[in-house]
């Protein structure tokens, strides 16, 4: 691949080149515009959420704490320093396992409470004003609220434990999952439920046999991005107590046991890799139809 | 698509009393897809039987649930009417700095993953090997939660929001690092062999070729992404890392829940606010029509 391109007399490159000035000067300019503004934000932002870039000097106490959380696994004895290590194996693991079955139960039901109002919140199934705006308020409301702040409250009235973390989500989850599915609602094809009006269905029959049909698999696609999602948050929800294996962690880093929370950041890693890929391959065979794009 | 189910011409009593005609004609159409129905029916038959065990595991009992309902229905009516306390300059000033260190957090991520994202496309880079570990990179950054992310910021820089910032970019950066080197890998292969075979090097591809048909698509995705920060940093001050979250945290913990209900509309209006304006941006950055996927 050594061919060269034969240059053009200078005169004719130069018009060519005054031409190609003057035909991207407006958009140069318009990204200049551009960057100012993004700067003058980003000084304002960092005015305000008191950056010092100063402080970033003490980034050896990060790579400190990342050295200080890697276990001693001499050569002689490999096996016995590794179930040194995972000394409390037992327990992370079953705390992990009720870190998924809250993410699964969560999804779950927020699946089923976004999939009841999905329908509500479609303006070309429903006429009712009222009836998509406060749907949609209400979902709006859901996804804004974070799900840690659901489970806060939700610990004063359940009490410690799983239940308030499982509520959370599923609330949380029902605002994200009702407006993504009442947006693939709003984008159907609109023949069959015409069809299905024409021949005198009902609402409910029109949405059972007109509507899902042709959003199921989206919704389905959805549901397990949310459910990747809602491993990922569930982690966390045990900081403040709603159970899984966030307080494990949080006291282990609040008392400095390194190598303990080396240990459950690897396993926590490891899952949610693992659901990520596990999740990506049926994404695709359901959106794909099992080849790849 | 109203119904006029009660309509003079309503053929549905016309065709009732012909059903056995009408199955002797159409066999198809009554036909019933048995296998079909039994696989759907193991399928949602498994899901309930996983959502049942978990219930069980996670120890839901109707009685806690009872009692907690009840105490989730005296917290809301504590939530009204909503009431500042006249604390309206700090929640604002604490809701400015979550908005900083959404805005810095996505930015910063966005910078740091674009050079990257280009190292691990497959169509720039055909290295396996480089693709390979850039990705799980990738993963990793993003498995791990924003809040933890704080956690390990802290001590590095202290209490305050400049972790909350470093946070949020350190969890985008993965996410944005595997999106953006998707969207690099999904572009058109023409422009890229026109610059080629006009003689232009590896460097002048990703400028002149990539470049422009990747950025509408990254920026709308840091649009979405700083969206979607603005809610993740509103709860980042509950480890310490700036924001309205310690003071959410601190409220709700100590049932001042007029205030609680202040700090929840402020930040419903401010993220409609972010969603409306960074959604009309993205219109006007990629077209018309939102991207559905």
């Amino acid at each position: 691949m050594s061919a060269t391109v034969p240059h053009l007399p200078p005169a004719q490159a130069q018009a060519l080149a005054a031409a190609y000035d003057a035909a991207t000067a407006k958009s140069r300019l318009r990204g200049l515009g551009v960057a100012v503004v993004i700067g003058a934000l980003v000084l304002l932002a960092g005015w305000f959420a008191e950056v010092r870039p100063a402080a970033l000097k003490n980034i050896g106490h990060f790579t400190d704490y990342l050295a200080k959380t890697i276990p001693t696994i001499s050569a002689e004895t490999p096996r016995a320093d590794i179930v040194a290590w995972y000394w409390d194996l037992k327990t992370w693991a079953r705390l992990l396992g009720e870190t998924l079955l809250m993410a699964y139960l969560g999804t779950l039901l927020g699946a089923v409470g976004g999939f009841i109002l999905c329908f509500l919140a479609s303006a070309n199934l429903v006429r009712s004003r009222t009836v998509l705006f406060v749907t949609r308020r209400y979902l709006e409301f859901c996804r804004t609220v974070p799900d840690i702040v659901f489970a806060l409250i939700f610990v004063f009235a359940f009490g410690l434990g799983p239940i308030p973390g499982v509520l959370a989500i599923a609330i949380h989850t029902t605002g994200a999952l009702g407006k993504l599915f009442a947006e693939v609602v709003e984008n159907i094809d609109m023949k069959p439920v015409e069809g299905l009006a024409a021949s005198g269905a009902s609402w409910m029959q029109r949405v059972r046999f007109g509507v899902v049909p042709q959003v199921l698999s989206n919704f389905a696609s959805y549901g397990l991005l949310r459910f990747e999602i809602n491993v990922r948050g569930a982690g966390v929800l045990g900081f403040v107590g709603a159970g899984g294996i966030g307080q494990e962690f949080l006291t282990a880093i609040r008392n400095f046991y390194y190598t303990d929370v080396s240990a459950m950041l690897l396993m926590i890693i490891a899952t949610v890799i693992i659901i990520d890929l596990a999740t990506e391959h049926v994404r695709h065979r359901l959106l794909f139809g099992g080849q790849h794009p | 698509m109203t119904s006029h189910t009660t309509s003079v011409l309503d053929p549905r009593p016309v065709l009732a009393a012909d059903m056995e005609g009408l199955r002797a004609r159409h066999p198809d159409a009554f036909r019933t897809n048995g296998r079909g129905r039994l696989k759907a029916a193991a399928f949602v038959g498994a899901i309930l039987a996983m959502a049942v065990f978990a219930l069980w595991a996670l120890d839901f009992n109707p009685q806690r649930m009872w009692a907690g309902l009840s105490r989730l229905g005296l917290f809301f009516s504590l939530l009204f009417p909503p009431d500042a306390h006249g604390r309206l300059p700090a929640f604002a000033q604490a809701l400015g700095e979550t908005l900083a260190i959404a805005f810095l957090g996505t930015l910063t991520a966005a910078v740091v993953a674009f050079p990257f994202a280009f190292l691990a496309a497959k169509n720039v880079i055909p290295n396996i090997f480089v693709h390979f570990s850039l990705r799980r990179v990738f993963d990793v950054s993003r498995s791990v939660d924003t809040l933890i992310w704080a956690l390990m910021w802290i001590n590095v820089v202290g209490l305050g929001p400049f972790a909350g910032a470093l946070a949020i970019a350190c969890a985008d950066f993965g996410a944005f690092g595997k999106l953006f080197s998707e969207a690099i890998e999904a572009t058109d292969r023409k422009a890229s062999e026109g610059v080629t075979a006009s003689g232009g090097s590896a460097l002048h591809r990703v400028r002149f070729a990539l470049v422009p048909q990747v950025l509408p698509v990254i920026a709308s995705q840091v649009l979405y992404f700083f969206e979607s920060n603005t809610r993740s940093a509103t709860i980042i001050g509950i480890v310490g890392a700036g924001g309205i979250g310690a003071y959410l945290t601190e409220l709700i913990r100590t049932l001042e829940m007029q205030q609680v209900s202040v700090i929840i509309l402020m930040i419903l209006a401010t993220v409609a606010a972010i969603d409306f304006v960074s959604s009309r941006l993205r219109f006007a950055i990629i077209g018309r029509k939102a991207p559905t996927a």
